[in-house]
């Protein structure tokens, strides 16, 4: 085994991975608050945008991840103000929101088409980065896959362990008896979603700003579709996101490598295998029958104030 | 200040009120807009929206276009009604085509009054097997059926790549990725002597119709509405959720996969690598345009169609870049999403009560 | 509203139906006799942003409309899927008064046929196909030509003798291109290796320069594509490697990376079409351009590329231009062994336009 390459693949894997992190994450905390919004693919295209442009202007990479979050955040309200304040269908308006991201993107993206961002450094961490096979590996990232793990982390902290959080589920799993409690279930989901946009904008500005790195529209290709899979597949539970993205990215990665040393199976077939091995996956962790694989009670519901 | 507050009783009109509003909007955005650019609005939304079925040939492509929506549009419409959230009904209709285009082919040449129910059919199993997998598994494992369906999209898609690169390749076409063109015994009669509507409308209008019969007289609409609305009652009633995750997702696969098999020998006439513009998925917006009413779907889809036709218009006469067409349906859809508030609300403007 | 639904759904019914008798069945081929301004019409499968293919098509309508000014007046419609919806879109430029209609991707191809039979005033050209009719004319390039100088360029250059090659689907043309860049790398580098990735689709940028990690992972220092983003060659920049730009000068994604690009110059043809078109000359043609037509062109030759090297891609290009080389000469055997060229003959274009074989000495089987 030539342990070079089998680094460098683990690179490549993190790398590929890491947009549908930060976008599963995004559809994550929003399917938690209980709101199911199938306009991720949208919401990364814009942010895809928003970060490119900002990086051509010279802004460093902050800025540019922080434009990113903020057109995800943006566009994402107005999907809040149409689900939760005009009841509108979360799933027509998803669909949508989707539409009107990969439209906007198009009309102003033109204009950057055939420039180049500037090269994101790698930020090397201290001795680890210099350990054999893992250090290149996993240790000699840009700084967004250091933030997608940090956030993915503090997600699962503040569902499972803070009060917010426990509110925030209390929304999602019955809105009703939330309520009645007294919480505010339009204004907490008002939050979830724009941060859930932030999320998958940043989601978008990784493949402009590091992935590929370059802005084309439709450039998103179908990954903001996996995210929202993802969050299924990962039971609604933040490190599992990442378990699932990181098992998706290395069954893409590695039949790309499979075929570079000769492997020849109509690549169609090798396509498919991340969308079956999800399947397997998914069947085997439901058949297990665990109740905590279970959906949150009110995802998708309309919630509706009655007097 | 504006306050809303749930009407007591709903009527019909309420509905087309809000249609109304959202169509009134859209008009009103898209003036303001096309002014900015400098065009002239009226006459501009004239040509744009109205001459595309000022001719026969416009009214016959527009319900070439609308068939599949309509047609998927009905049998989603029935599953989301039963809370059964089929979101792969592309891959269902990927599936239909490539089976019913695959049983085409294999008749290639021979003639016969049973040539193309033959193909119908081969074309709703092949849709039908789609949807049966995520009833199955949701069945039985309990997995989830929207990311299920949705994955499986992905690889009907590729399989659909694999045949038409492969096995199902036209022999005299230079190894390029595409069937032979289908005969006539396997080719959808025309509705029109111009333009490419075919009979599949007549069966998106008999969908419809015998969705608007299951919602509202046959037993399985009310189980379904009942297990959609509420899992509890359901069981109280006897009614079995495994019954109705299959019902609909077998319905909504084979009803999808008709609507492929009559996209490929009604408006294409040969298998390509893609034989869907996202018909599965638009066909999604269209059933909750609809309001999820069967019945309703046809002028949805009708309305949803046009907007392409009106798309490619705009470029085509308005000079507008294609991204553009995009975001304007998207307004359209916020529009129209966005007033179906008023139906079950009453806008009213003073103070609070 | 309950009842009311159905109702509801009725009257629609019934409106529409009246709307549709309320039309008379005559009117539909209006046509405006070719006087004055000459309308063409293109069909783009992709944006005219794409940086790309369609990008090329579309400053060949450009340089049409530069050429000609004000007796020309030209449409378009960009990203046009090659499903369903081409047909309509092709007859609806037809019916717009349209005199020519350029479709510029080969899942137009029956479409534009089915369209040209309803409108036989109209001239159509459709591009990479091979069917055509007395008003519908196919045109294509010899793309292939470009690859052999990249090929030659490739092999002379690489230091691990690894070519990576990023390839979209196994069709006539993509195969074409393999073994067109590996007989001329192995020409002149005979421990040349090409090592292909399929990725199955045209446009994924993501994906795109996932497989370019993955082939310089594996050791390419080189990198071809046929697919339609820019994202390898942006790749092959950050990575310090070379590669070759795809259908567009791509020097701006990799300024030190580009070796040189294959350009796709549509316009001499274009412009050559139209003028055809404005005097009355136009017949339906196949042409199959290449370097002699100024259809495929190179772009600049990047830095990196030094003199001598220069020196023998110019030389290849020369001589394919005059006539004097082809870029399937024999001996070549297909890659199971069997003879395929013999020595000194060169390849017919029905075989080329359908092949589907690797030649003697490419590594893993088509899939």
């Amino acid at each position: 085994m030539d342990y070079g390459l089998l680094s460098s693949i683990l690179h490549a894997i993190l790398v590929a991975s890491t947009p549908l992190v930060f976008a599963g994450l995004g559809a994550l905390i929003q399917e938690r608050s209980g709101v199911l919004n199938l306009g991720i693919e949208g919401l990364m295209i814009v942010g895809a945008l928003a970060g490119f442009a900002t990086a051509l202007s010279g802004f460093p990479l902050l800025i540019s991840v922080i434009a990113a979050a903020l057109a995800g955040a943006l566009l994402a309200s107005i999907f809040a103000l149409l689900v939760l304040r005009l009841y509108a269908n979360p799933v027509a308006t998803g669909l949508a929101l989707t539409l009107f991201g990969l439209g906007l993107s198009a009309l102003a993206g033109a204009q950057y088409v055939g420039q180049a961002a500037p090269q994101v450094e790698a930020w090397n961490i201290p001795i680890l980065s210099h350990f054999p096979i893992v250090g290149h590996a996993f240790f000699s990232h840009d700084p967004l896959v250091y933030l997608s793990i940090t956030l993915a982390i503090l997600m699962w902290w503040f569902i499972t362990k803070s009060r917010a959080g426990l509110i925030l589920r209390a929304i999602g799993e019955n809105h009703s008896a939330a309520h009645a409690l007294g919480f505010s279930v339009i204004g907490i989901r008002f939050l979830a979603i724009i941060t859930g946009g932030a999320l998958a904008g940043i989601g978008g500005s990784y493949l402009t700003l590091v992935q590929t790195p370059l802005f084309v529209e439709g450039m998103t290709a179908g990954r903001g579709w996996i995210a929202l899979a993802l969050v299924v597949f990962a039971s609604w539970r933040p490190l599992r996101v990442i378990v699932g993205a990181y098992l998706f990215g290395s069954v893409s990665i590695i039949q790309l490598h499979g075929q570079a040393v000769g492997i020849s199976v109509a690549s169609q077939w090798l396509s498919m295998l991340p969308y079956i091995v999800t399947i397997g996956v998914l069947v085997i962790i439901a058949g297990r029958g665990n109740i905590s694989h279970k959906a949150p009670g009110s995802l998708g519901v309309t919630f509706k104030e009655s007097k | 200040m504006i306050f809303v507050e749930a009407r007591s009783e709903i009527h019909w009109y309420h509905e087309w009120i809000a249609v109304f509003v959202a169509l009134s909007l859209t008009v009103v955005t898209a003036s303001v807009l096309l002014a900015a650019i400098g065009l002239e609005p009226f006459s501009s939304l004239q040509r744009v929206f109205i001459r595309p079925l000022n001719s026969v040939y416009g009214v016959s492509e527009l319900i070439a276009k609308a068939t599949p929506l309509i047609t998927i549009g009905v049998a989603l419409a029935l599953g989301f009604r039963a809370g059964v959230w089929n979101i792969g009904a592309e891959g269902q209709l990927v599936m239909g085509g490539l089976c019913g285009g695959a049983v085409a082919l294999a008749f290639w040449g021979i003639d016969g009054f049973w040539v193309m129910p033959l193909v119908l059919l081969g074309g709703s199993l092949g849709g039908l097997l789609w949807g049966a997998i995520p009833a199955f598994l949701k069945v039985r494992f309990n997995t989830n059926e929207i990311l299920v369906s949705l994955m499986l999209t992905y690889v009907a898609i590729l399989l659909l790549s694999v045949m038409v690169h492969g096995p199902l390749r036209d022999p005299d076409g230079f190894n390029f990725p595409e069937s032979r063109l289908l005969h006539e015994a396997a080719t959808l009669p025309k509705l029109f002597s111009v333009g490419r509507g075919h009979i599949g409308f007549i069966f998106a209008i008999f969908f419809a119709l015998i969705g608007t019969w299951i919602v509202k007289r046959w037993h399985l609409g009310f189980e379904m509405r009942v297990t959609g609305l509420s899992l509890k009652a359901s069981k109280f009633a006897g009614y079995s959720r495994g019954r109705t995750v299959w019902m609909t997702l077998l319905i909504g696969g084979a009803v999808s996969g008709f609507a492929g098999v009559v996209e490929v020998t009604g408006n294409i006439g040969q298998l390509v690598p893609n034989i869907s513009p996202s018909y599965g998925f638009t066909a999604i917006i269209v059933a909750f345009l609809a309001r999820l009413h069967p019945i309703a779907v046809i002028p949805a889809g009708l309305l949803v169609a046009l907007s392409y036709l009106a798309g490619e218009a705009a470029q085509l006469t308005l000079r507008i870049p294609a991204a553009s067409t995009q975001v304007f349906q998207g307004l359209l859809l916020f529009f129209l999403l966005g007033t179906s508030l008023l139906v079950n609300f009453r806008v009213r403007f003073g103070r609070a009560v | 509203m309950k009842k009311s639904n159905l109702v509801i759904g009725l009257l629609v019914l019934v409106a529409v139906i009246a709307a549709v008798m309320s039309f008379e069945p005559s009117e539909t081929k209006k046509r405006v006799a070719v006087s004055g301004k000459v309308k063409v019409g293109f069909v783009y499968v992709g944006p005219v942003a794409d940086a790309g293919w369609t990008y090329e098509h579309d400053r060949g309508r450009l340089a049409v409309e530069a050429e000609y000014g004000d007796k020309v007046e030209t449409v378009f419609i960009e990203s046009v899927d090659e499903g369903p919806d081409a047909e309509r879109v092709i007859a609806q430029m037809a019916q717009d008064g349209a005199n020519a209609v350029f479709t510029t991707s080969f899942g137009y191809m029956n479409p534009t046929i089915k369209v040209a039979k309803q409108f036989p005033d109209v001239k159509f050209e459709h591009a990479t196909g091979y069917k055509r009719a007395d008003n519908v004319a196919t045109y294509s390039s010899r793309f292939y030509e470009g690859r052999h100088v990249l090929g030659l360029v490739a092999g002379k250059m690489t230091k691990s003798n690894t070519i990576g090659y990023i390839a979209s689907f196994p069709i006539p043309e993509v195969v074409r291109g393999i073994n067109a860049a590996y007989l001329a790398a192995k020409s002149v580098n005979p421990d040349v290796k090409f090592k292909v990735i399929w990725v199955s689709t045209w446009f994924d940028p993501g994906k795109e320069a996932d497989a370019a990690k993955a082939l310089i992972d594996q050791g390419a220092d080189i990198l071809m594509q046929h697919t339609d983003s820019a994202a390898p060659m942006k790749i092959a920049e950050e990575r310090g490697i070379y590669a070759f730009g795809q259908a567009s000068d791509q020097a701006a994604y990799g300024p030190n990376a580009q070796l040189t690009a294959i350009i796709d110059d549509w316009a001499p043809y274009y412009v050559r079409r139209v003028d055809d078109l404005m005097n009355g000359s136009w017949s339906s043609t196949d042409t199959w351009g290449g370097f002699d037509t100024g259809m495929v062109a190179l772009a600049p030759y990047g830095k990196a590329v030094p003199d001598d090297v220069k020196a023998i891609a110019e030389e290849a290009r020369k001589a394919i231009t005059e006539g004097r080389l082809h870029a399937f000469t024999g001996p070549v055997n297909k890659q199971d062994g069997s003879p395929w060229l013999k020595p000194g003959e060169t390849a017919d274009d029905g075989t080329l336009l359908g092949m589907n074989f690797y030649v003697e000495g490419i590594e893993g089987s088509l899939p």
